[in-house]
């Protein structure tokens, strides 16, 4: 066996792990990392800030389903991190982040960069590892990706401190790993998917409430099938957008705070919820109290604390979704629901998710032209506010893995430094961020990341010149008292696309919409098409927080 | 309620901040907390007490059991496990309240004398909660000075 320095032991676990790209930046407490890395078979992005690295991972994760991983120095570049691995966390992303740390000598000493990383980091990780002998780190490599990938995947940080990335020892890899407190359950109990089975063949009036746990689980086919046998219409929530095609006629769309009146009423008149790796969050089920009070509920899950957590359940099922789905498909009955069915229809019809046409650019009509040229094909990701709730309803998503969007923690400046990852990952598909010109402006210095490496990615810039959904709550809920929401000050994005090497197009009217779209996808370059809408365009439908899915507010009534 | 939870995991840095985490997060106070090793020295068990609505301990308890290093959770809701704690008591020493110290002390198969001083008495005492509670209700009014506990453990009855 040879002998290996600690950092070189990290790259070849990476090699093996089939890590193809890293994001991240160096410094002082990881430099022998980076030694390494300058001739190893690993394509290392450079990004201009660590949260952009963390993002990029996480888009590269959504996009693939592979595990994304981000890399940085100990102290503020750790702690820059952190946004991009909580983001990765509330939303179940497989990444895992690599930190430099001061040497073992001076842990806990205050050090030149030093931060507690694992200390800051234990709440928005699944687990994190101190590396504290360098005998350790291959199996610690090893055990990381496995708990990234598996079970209900979340971050996992390795904090390494620079003397045991230099410390010399035997390398040796394991194949596998054994781990006695991690055991997940993968297959739903047998007894409980019959029970399943029947109180669906009973239910009258059904709906299937699907999350993220869909496309993580990689089960769109099963759900596909499980609605072929029953009928049974689909609301998904904003994470499991494209995990079933909207263009189904049993698709309800989004259903929560900003989800269609149809699938709203449908959860709420039902009778009973088939709840797929969802976890009935605060902006989906609005009201608990008042929450589809009629409706019994069979909750699979692969997270047991994901179930009863806010709704009491009648039937769980601990397990992997596309594992309980295929086995519940095999023995299911189709329930007589065809009045159900029209009730939903009639809904559709009269409270069809639309907006008013006045000749102004509105955002709606911006991100139905994108679905239009792009035909729906493009990975679109999403910042965080009045951009990401027109992106998710005025695009159609048809396929898994298209919608990357921070759901959990809402993290503004996502967007972009997710369709970056996104574009690495997934080369020949089209990637748009749809963006706000607030949350942009939180990464924007990524522009410099995508240029240099040319990633062509798409920003498609809402521009109101406002923090424009909290601008809908103070119009709505302050009587319009705007406290600090006008971006008053925006810099000309096209003159700062330009300054970085990028192409900028302005687009001010309805008509110069598609020609510029068609204008970005031609050119092979990262372009930003900044679209002037209406400054107080507000997302409809809303419930108002805390209010039931019922109470929804139009923007047309 | 209150719950005493036997927590099964990895004896190793670390362990006990992602558990404390997980109550001080919600504004949980852990009344107790004792750790040791098990039989197996890659093992520790804790016992935590804590008081707190059934739902929401019930979720602690899953997210317990999701930590890496957590190998068993049990919750002894329901049940009456074996606990014991052990404490140490000092107490003031005078001439009129020797006997009946000793008296106390005498008279409780749980109490006995762990060191005596000019002015103080200090007294052990192993037992379940609501003897510890008497024998302390006792000692009290004689001038109970300093009182150091290890926090309850616990396992449960029977060949379980």
């Amino acid at each position: 066996m040879a002998k290996m320095i600690g950092a070189k032991i990290l790259v070849e676990s990476l090699i093996r792990e089939k890590v193809e790209v890293i994001f991240g930046i160096s410094g002082g407490a990881i430099l022998p990392v980076f030694d390494v890395l300058y001739d190893a078979p690993i394509r290392f992005i450079l990004t201009r800030h660590e949260q952009g690295a963390a993002h990029m991972a996480d888009g590269y994760a959504r996009a693939t389903g592979r595990v994304g991983v981000c890399m940085a120095t100990s102290g503020p570049g750790a702690t820059n991190l952190t946004t991009g691995i909580a983001t990765a966390h509330m939303d179940s992303i497989p990444i895992v982040a690599i930190t430099g740390q001061v040497p073992t000598y001076l842990v806990g000493n205050d050090a030149f960069q030093e931060a507690d990383v694992t200390g800051i980091t234990r709440p928005i990780t699944k687990h994190n590892f101190l590396v504290k002998d360098v005998k350790d780190l291959a199996r610690t490599v090893k055990e990381a990706f496995h708990i990234a990938s598996t079970g209900r995947p979340g971050p996992v940080l390795i904090d390494l401190p620079k003397d045991v990335q230099i410390k010399e020892t035997e390398a040796e890899f394991p194949r596998e790993v054994e781990i006695r407190g991690y055991k997940p359950t993968y297959f739903g109990h047998p007894g409980q998917i019959k029970k399943a089975v029947q109180m669906i063949s009973k239910a009258t009036r059904p709906v299937i409430y699907a999350g993220g746990g869909v496309i993580i689980s990689g089960a769109s086919k099963e759900l596909i099938q499980l609605v072929e046998k029953t009928s049974i219409p689909v609301a998904t929530t904003l994470m499991a957008l494209g995990a079933f095609p909207e263009n189904s006629p049993l698709s309800l769309g989004m259903l929560g705070m900003h989800g269609t009146e149809y699938a709203n009423y449908a959860i709420m008149d039902c009778d009973l919820i088939i709840a797929i790796g969802a976890r009935f969050d605060d902006r989906v089920t609005g009201s608990l109290d008042k929450f589809a009070p009629e409706a019994k509920i069979i909750h699979i899950d692969i997270d047991p604390s994901a179930i009863a957590k806010n709704v009491q359940v009648d039937i769980p099922i601990v397990g992997d979704v596309k594992n309980v789905l295929r086995e519940l498909n095999k023995i299911v009955k189709k329930p007589a629901i065809s009045g159900w069915l029209k009730q939903i229809g009639e809904w559709k019809k009269n409270h069809p998710l639309t907006y008013k046409r006045n000749g102004k650019l509105k955002p709606q009509y911006v991100v139905e032209k994108i679905y239009e040229v792009t035909k729906g094909e493009a990975i679109i990701a999403t910042e965080v506010g009045q951009n990401q709730m027109w992106a998710a309803q005025y695009y159609q998503y048809t396929k898994p893995r298209t919608f990357l969007s921070s759901g959990g923690l809402g993290t503004m400046g996502y967007g972009f430094p997710a369709s970056i990852g996104a574009k690495v990952g997934c080369p020949d598909r089209m990637v748009f961020d749809i963006a706000g010109d607030g949350s942009f402006q939180m990464n924007i210095q990524e522009l410099a990341t995508c240029v240099h490496n040319k990633i062509p990615v798409k920003v498609a810039i809402m521009n109101n010149g406002y923090l424009g959904l909290v601008r809908q709550w103070q119009e709505l809920f302050y009587k319009k008292r705007y406290s600090a929401v006008s971006l008053a000050g925006n810099p000309d994005f096209v003159k700062v696309a330009e300054a970085y090497g990028a192409v900028g197009i302005k687009v001010e009217k309805e008509e110069e919409v598609v020609p510029a779209l068609k204008k970005a996808i031609s050119i092979d370059k990262p372009v930003v098409l900044d679209f002037l809408i209406e400054p107080e365009e507000n997302v409809f439908p809303m419930v108002p927080a805390g209010a039931p899915l019922t109470e929804m507010l139009r923007g047309l009534a | 309620m209150k719950h005493i939870i036997n927590v099964l995991v990895e004896n190793k840095p670390g362990v006990l901040a992602r558990i404390s985490g997980l109550f001080s997060a919600r504004g949980f106070n852990i009344e107790s907390l004792a750790v040791g090793e098990t039989e197996n020295p890659d093992t520790s068990r804790m016992t935590l007490v804590v008081e707190g609505d059934d739902r929401i301990l019930e979720q602690v308890t899953k997210q317990l059991h999701k930590l890496i290093d957590v190998i068993k959770v049990a919750d002894f809701v329901g049940e009456k496990p074996i606990t014991r704690e052990l404490l140490l008591v000092k107490v003031s020493l005078t001439k009129g309240t020797k006997p009946q110290i000793l008296q106390i002390v005498n008279s409780f198969p749980e109490a006995r004398i762990a060191d005596v001083g000019e002015k103080t008495i200090t007294i052990e005492i192993v037992g379940e909660e609501d003897r510890i509670k008497t024998i302390l209700d006792l000692l009290r009014p004689l001038g109970l000075k300093t009182l150091s506990r290890t926090g309850r453990i616990a396992l449960p009855r029977g060949s379980k």
